[in-house]
Formats: structure tokens, sequence, C-alpha cells
């Protein structure tokens, strides 16, 4: 995010140049881009409480349907408090040692009406991002419905917010140490992807699989909501990485471009991986290809052409069909709805991706290693490797402490049976007559 | 009287109902089952994880009716409701010993 602050410090510096003035000139506010990320901040706010609901609700058992929902939605909305009260001022206040940010805007103090950020009002920067720690956090339960404590989720949501999102946030976007290494990361492949899926498969790994996994037929409840869902992601990630050039310019037009290249062949690649392996195109198999291209297109949205984005959607589709449906078995690992089978393994191949495909003639801050720039590719290895292991640690102490917190993490094997709708929120989601 | 029972694949439920009414059987119950016999479940796939769908959706008719039709109910029942696939469906036939009709209180075939 600090591309459109080093852009404005460019073209300030060519005002001085040409003008000769002594005088530092800032942009200004700038009309387009902020109504451009006012509507961005709403695309990617709805992809939480209604995308990735439907997409997680549709895949999750009738019985556990709700409660699929009841953490999603406490999930955006503890996200959303958290934010404004330290979440911001900890990714992007003012840096303290490349690690975190300082405290400086606690409460938003300091921020007003007429506060910028770029080009935009900072009130919307802020909420813009806000979004992004959302949807985070609520990717994680995608490994973990069906058995986990409302409690545990909640104490878990504020403290992974909190001590894991906000940290990778500032290393990346908020001028960390990740920024100054050159990493490239347009819209989150390190920050979202790679990061919530690593946490929900250790999160996965702590709670143990499902009574009955492998042994008794778990049906999703609606395919239909989960087509639904991920047709609704589709929409919101057109905000989430377009508006992630935070400026209405050609970068974002490009980003939007290849977004949409990236899904559909995502999508289209894992229909036939399934049609081959399994003989049966299936509509769950569409709908995870459309994620999986997404996700993979998302570090490298700004940085990388058409032709590219082609590559990296069939590769993602590909890689997302194998994950789901051989190294989960191979392991035995039980990611439920495949939050890291999707969103970390094609995150750690959309930040590699970048670092390949990466074309300086979309953004000239942007070379990979077939634009002759071998050392971005190792660049964004290291990224990956640093993301993941910080999670794997930093979650594994944040899990610690929330079942410390609240006496354990899985419901009992009767409220396991019974479904968490019934047993933990005394509702269903359906009345079938 | 004669009890006839029929599981039936449930897409046939309205040929066997036409067929009845032409030989002037006004009346039946129907529910819907579930089962298997040799033609055993199907395979659903979800991300790769297999699931055998063991229980087949099946439509079960029962209608009762005076011995001398019954053989004839049989048969437009075994003509209407076959495709000649496995999965087809099974008819049983009971000995009924008493039928009542609750609104009147008439009883025997006049109550069916």
């Amino acid at each position: 995010m600090s591309r459109r602050v080093l852009k404005g410090m460019f073209s300030a510096a060519a005002i001085l140049l040409l003008n000769g003035s002594a005088a530092f000139a800032a942009e200004g506010l700038n009309s387009g881009d902020t109504a451009w990320m006012i509507v961005s901040t709403a695309l990617v706010m709805m992809m939480t409480p209604a995308g990735l609901a439907l997409f997680y609700g549709g895949m999750s058992r009738y019985k556990n349907m709700l409660n699929t929902y009841a953490m999603t939605l406490v999930a955006y909305c503890l996200a959303s408090v958290i934010w404004m009260m330290w979440g911001y001022t900890l990714a992007f206040g003012p840096d303290k040692g490349g690690v975190i940010g300082g405290m400086r805007h606690v409460f938003m103090s300091g921020i007003g009406v007429e506060s910028l950020s770029g080009t935009i009002p900072t009130s919307v920067f802020a909420l813009f991002q806000m979004t992004f720690a959302g949807i985070t956090v609520a990717l994680v339960l995608g490994s973990v419905v069906d058995r986990m404590k409302f409690s545990s989720w909640i104490v878990f949501t504020l403290l992974w917010v909190t001590f894991v999102y906000c940290p990778v946030a500032h290393w990346v976007w908020g001028g960390g140490w990740m920024a100054r290494m050159g990493a490239l990361d347009f819209a989150g492949g390190t920050v979202v992807h790679i990061n919530a899926g690593v946490a929900g498969l250790v999160l996965a790994l702590v709670l143990g699989k499902r009574i009955g996994y492998r042994k008794e037929a778990m049906f999703p409840s609606s395919i239909a909501l989960t087509a639904l869902g991920a047709a609704m992601l589709w929409f919101g990630w057109f905000g989430f990485n377009a508006g992630s050039q935070l400026a209405a310019d050609g970068v974002a037009g490009s980003a939007f471009l290849v977004t949409n290249t990236s899904a559909a062949s995502g999508a289209l690649a894992w229909m036939f991986a399934e049609w081959i392996v399994t003989r049966k195109p299936t509509v769950l198999g569409i709908a995870s290809g459309i994620v999986a291209g997404l996700v993979a297109i998302t570090p490298a949205a700004g940085f990388v052409d058409l032709s590219a984005s082609l590559v990296i959607g069939i590769v993602a589709g590909i890689l997302g069909f194998l994950s789901v449906s051989k190294l989960k078995a191979w392991a035995g690992y039980d990611d439920s709805l495949d939050a890291f089978g999707v969103h970390g393994v094609c995150g750690m191949w959309g930040a590699l991706a970048t670092g390949l495909f990466a074309n300086p003639a979309v953004l000239e801050t942007g070379r990979g290693l077939f634009y002759g720039n071998p050392k971005q590719l190792w660049i964004q290895g290291v990224s990956i490797l640093a993301t993941t292991a910080f999670t794997l640690a930093a979650t594994g102490i944040v899990i610690f402490v929330t079942r410390w917190i609240t006496g354990g993490l899985r419901v009992s094997t009767e409220k396991e049976i019974e479904g968490l709708d019934s047993s933990l929120h005394g509702e269903r989601a359906f009345e079938i007559v | 009287m004669k009890k006839i029972e029929a599981i039936i694949k449930p897409f046939k439920l309205d040929d066997v109902k036409e067929a009845l009414n032409e030989i002037g059987i006004k009346g039946m119950t129907v529910s819907e089952v579930k089962g298997y016999g040799r033609q055993k479940g199907h395979k659903e796939i979800y991300r790769g994880a297999e699931y055998v769908v063991d229980f087949i959706p099946k439509i079960k008719v029962e209608i009762v009716v005076d011995d001398q039709v019954a053989g004839q109910v049989v048969d437009k029942i075994r003509e209407a409701a076959n495709t000649g696939k496995i999965g087809d469906g099974k008819i049983f036939v009971y000995a009924v010993e008493e039928a009542i009709r609750v609104r009147t209180g008439e009883r025997g075939t006049d109550a069916v």
C-alpha cells in the first residue's frame, strides 16, 4: 500500500523539477479516487458476511450451517471494532523497527475529516483495510467448522487479529520489513491468504478431526448457496484487488481485468481436473476453482499482465483440486472446508507467481524472474516462508491462550453429534416439511 | 380384501395412478420411502471425498381392494411402473381382515 505514497512522492518531485518551486506539492484529495475507494470498501465488506458466509455455510452440514454463519458474522463484527480501537494503529501507525506500528492512532485519534492517505481520506483507507482484517480472520474458520466452541472462536478472533494479522499487515503494507525487503503483495497473498490458510491448518490440527471424519458421509447443506457465495466473493474481489491500487487509475483497471480472468480460468481448470480424475464436473468444484483463481491472482493483481493471469488461474485451479482431494487425504488432517487447501496453497502459488510474472510495463515497481529479475522470486520465497513460520508460531500461542481462557476449544461429543445450530444457538437453518 | 403394497420409482407415480384410475381404483395412500435392493446405492464426491449413498428414494403405494380385482391391480401397477431397468421396485400382496370407514362406520368392501 506504500506504492501510492511512493508514487505521490515521485510526482511531487516531478512537479518540483518542472516548476522549480520549493514547496512540497502534495497531491491533495482526489474525488475520483475517493469515490472508487468508498465503493471498493463496500464491495470487500460484502465478501465476508454475505459471500463467505454463504460459501462456507453451504458447504457445512445442515446441522452446523447457522454456526458457520454466526462465526463468520461475529468475526467481521469483532474485527470491525478491534480495527478502529487498536488494529489500525498497530498495522499502519508510525513504524517501530519494521515490526509493528506505534500506538499514535489508538481509537483513530489524530485522524479527522481532513486527514489524507495518498489521495483519499484516511477514514476511507482505514475502513478499506478493516474489511481485509475482517475477511482474513473469517477465512480461518473454514478449517474448523462443525466442532469449535463459539466462545473460543470469539476469543481466538480477538487475539488473532491483534497479534497475528496486524503485525503481518504492518510488515507488508504498513512500511515494515517485508515492504523494505521489496516483497510484492498487491492485495494480500501473504497477509490474507497464506496467513489465514496456515492459521486454519494449525487450528484444525489442535482441534482434531470431526467425529466420524472419513467414516460417515458429511454432505454439504447446499451447494446452490455455496455457488452463490462464490459468485458474491468474485464480485467483491473486484474491490479487493482493483481497490488495492488505492486509486481509480490504469493499474486498478488492469488489476480488475486480470482478477476476472484468473477466477474464470481457475474455475475451468478445477472443473476439468475433477472431470478427468473423478469423472464428474461438480458445481462445488467450479465454485472452488473460482475462489482458487481469485486467491492466486490477489498478490499479483497490480503487477501482472493478462497472459500471466491465465497461467496463474489455471495452475491455481489444478493446485487447489489436488490439495483438497489428494494432499488432505494423504496427510490425514481434517481441514473441514479447506481454508488451507484453497487459501493457503493457492496463496503461496500466487506469491511465487508474482515473483515470476511481475511485469514492469504494468507497474514499474514490480519486476519478476521472467523480466530479468531472479532476485524477486527469492524475495517472494522469503516472504512466504517468513509469513508461514510466524503464523505457525503466533497462531499456536494464540490458540494456547484461547484454550486457557475458555477452558478448552472443542464442544462436547453430545453437542457435536446433535449439531451446533441446535446445541449452541437454539436454532435451525431450514424448516423442511 | 387384499392390500397391495408397491415400492416404485418416484417418477412412475403419476403413470401408476393414471393406470389405476382407468380400472376404477379411486383411492390410494402414498409415502416417500428410502431403501435399497439389487440396485444398490450411488456415489457422490465432494472435493474428492467419496460418499456412498446407500438408500435410494422410492415411493410406496398402498391400496386396499376387493379380492377379485387384486390380480388386475397388480398387473396394472407392474405394467405402469416398469422401465425394464434395475430398481423398478417390488409389489407385495397381503390379506386384509377388516376395513372400517371412520365417518360412517361401514365395514368390509363397502369401506374401501
